[in-house]
């Protein structure tokens, strides 16, 4: 989807501001929310493509003006009703309101937490898969704006540049995201230019590296 | 979690974070334990701390610094560092003439693994937005002026591979020990919008 969220290569946002001294979370609510958030990818109700699909969604205003862990609690209250996990109701009041009809598990207690978040969250594939590229080989990145949720970013498509690394494989966001079948492709690191994206104004030694799905390339 | 000192009215986020907490704790959704072990990793466990052991140790041993360039993940666990989620450490070693800079444009993949939680303005529309596009102009905004005959070479982290900079061990450090090399490595040396510096 062309939403806010891909932002590379806009202007205008101002400057990049370092805080020093920065603590890891800013207030306690952030800190409860990036536990909760954790917690929830072990037990297996989502995939991190699902998460990153929804806070795409979030209406480009609403973007823009949120702060990041706030995202974050929009994207678990959404997935909490998509996956019958809580009621509409029980969000807005913290309180239970059925006993019956919810897609609960068990919670993953905590000697296990990081096993399981290893397992569920595993994208990278054991399999035998012949590439269609190999480092070197020059691509042209697709032309391609889906609706769906993707991660090539609008600045890297229909971009001449060369393969630099064959990742392995691993499975395709595009439909990950969107709870539609698993499918599994190769990985490359493309090297573009910085001329080939940005034009020939760009320094001419620079580049920028993207790690794209097979399915985002072809052969020029 | 809601701290009590507050004696400000709560905000809407504040609230909504703390209904939520509150049902999926009563459901029996998420358990107690598991929320404590995962903020004790992420605010105490991990952090810049690691990457700098990483690259101290690079620094020191060449042999540990090929295995660690050819297979980050591998190699750190070597120092009984990991990630939790499944994804891929890739080390980007800075040179004379190179330089590497990390940045996720779509939403804020970073190598936590070594690094621990980002900075906000990693997270930032403006370092988002303009890595990309004019990476020499974010790294004036640090204070960073590259001579123009160096190259920049910037990884954006669309997918699993997560990348840390490897920088260049700076002159005047070739009698330090490991321990103190450590202690030169800055955070946002390893994300490339800083260099190191015997200070």
């Amino acid at each position: 989807m062309n939403g806010f969220h891909d932002m590379g290569g806009m202007d205008n946002f101002g400057s990049v501001v370092d805080e020093a001294n920065e603590p890891v979370f800013h207030e306690d609510w952030e800190r409860s929310m990036f536990a909760l958030f954790i917690a929830l990818i072990p037990a297996g109700y989502c995939n991190m493509d699902e998460i990153r699909r929804i806070v795409e969604l979030i209406p480009p205003a609403t973007y823009l003006d949120t702060r990041y862990y706030e995202k974050w609690l929009y994207a678990i209250e959404m997935i909490a009703l998509e996956k019958d996990i809580l009621t509409l109701d029980e969000i807005e009041n913290g309180q239970s309101s059925r006993t019956e009809g919810s897609n609960i598990r068990p919670a993953v207690p905590a000697e296990l937490f990081e096993l399981a978040a290893k397992q569920r969250s595993k994208s990278k594939i054991d399999l035998e898969s012949k590439p269609g590229f190999k480092p070197g080989d020059i691509i042209v990145s697709r032309n391609m704006h889906p609706s769906h949720h993707t991660r090539i970013p609008r600045y890297a498509r229909n971009k001449r540049g060369v393969v630099v690394e064959d990742n392995g494989i691993f499975l395709l966001p595009d439909t990950r995201a969107h709870d539609g079948p698993d499918i599994p492709e190769h990985v490359y690191t493309v090297r573009f230019t910085a001329q080939e994206l940005w034009g020939v104004d760009a320094p001419i030694k620079d580049s920028v590296c993207l790690d794209l799905f097979e399915s985002y390339l072809q052969t020029k | 979690m809601i701290n009590s000192k507050h004696s400000k009215p709560l905000s809407d986020v504040q609230l909504r974070v703390k209904a939520l907490e509150s049902i999926l704790l009563e459901k029996g959704v998420v358990d107690q334990n598991t929320l404590d072990t995962i903020v004790d990793i992420y605010e105490n466990r991990v952090g810049p701390h690691l990457g700098a052991k990483v690259v101290a140790r690079a620094w020191t041993n060449p042999e540990f610094k090929n295995r660690l360039l050819s297979n980050g993940a591998a190699t750190i666990a070597e120092l009984g560092m990991g990630s939790i989620l499944d994804v891929q450490l890739v080390v980007k070693e800075n040179t004379p003439t190179v330089h590497n800079m990390i940045v996720c444009t779509l939403c804020s993949c970073y190598p936590w693994s070594v690094l621990g939680l980002p900075p906000n303005w990693y997270k930032s529309f403006p370092y988002r937005s303009r890595a990309v596009s004019d990476p020499r102009g974010v790294l004036m905004d640090f204070g960073l002026a590259l001579p123009t005959d160096t190259e920049v070479c910037v990884w954006d982290s669309t997918a699993n591979m997560r990348y840390m900079v490897l920088p260049l061990r700076p002159e005047g450090s070739e009698n330090l020990s490991e321990d103190e090399l450590a202690a030169l490595v800055t955070r946002n040396a390893m994300i490339g919008t800083a260099v190191v510096s015997v200070s």
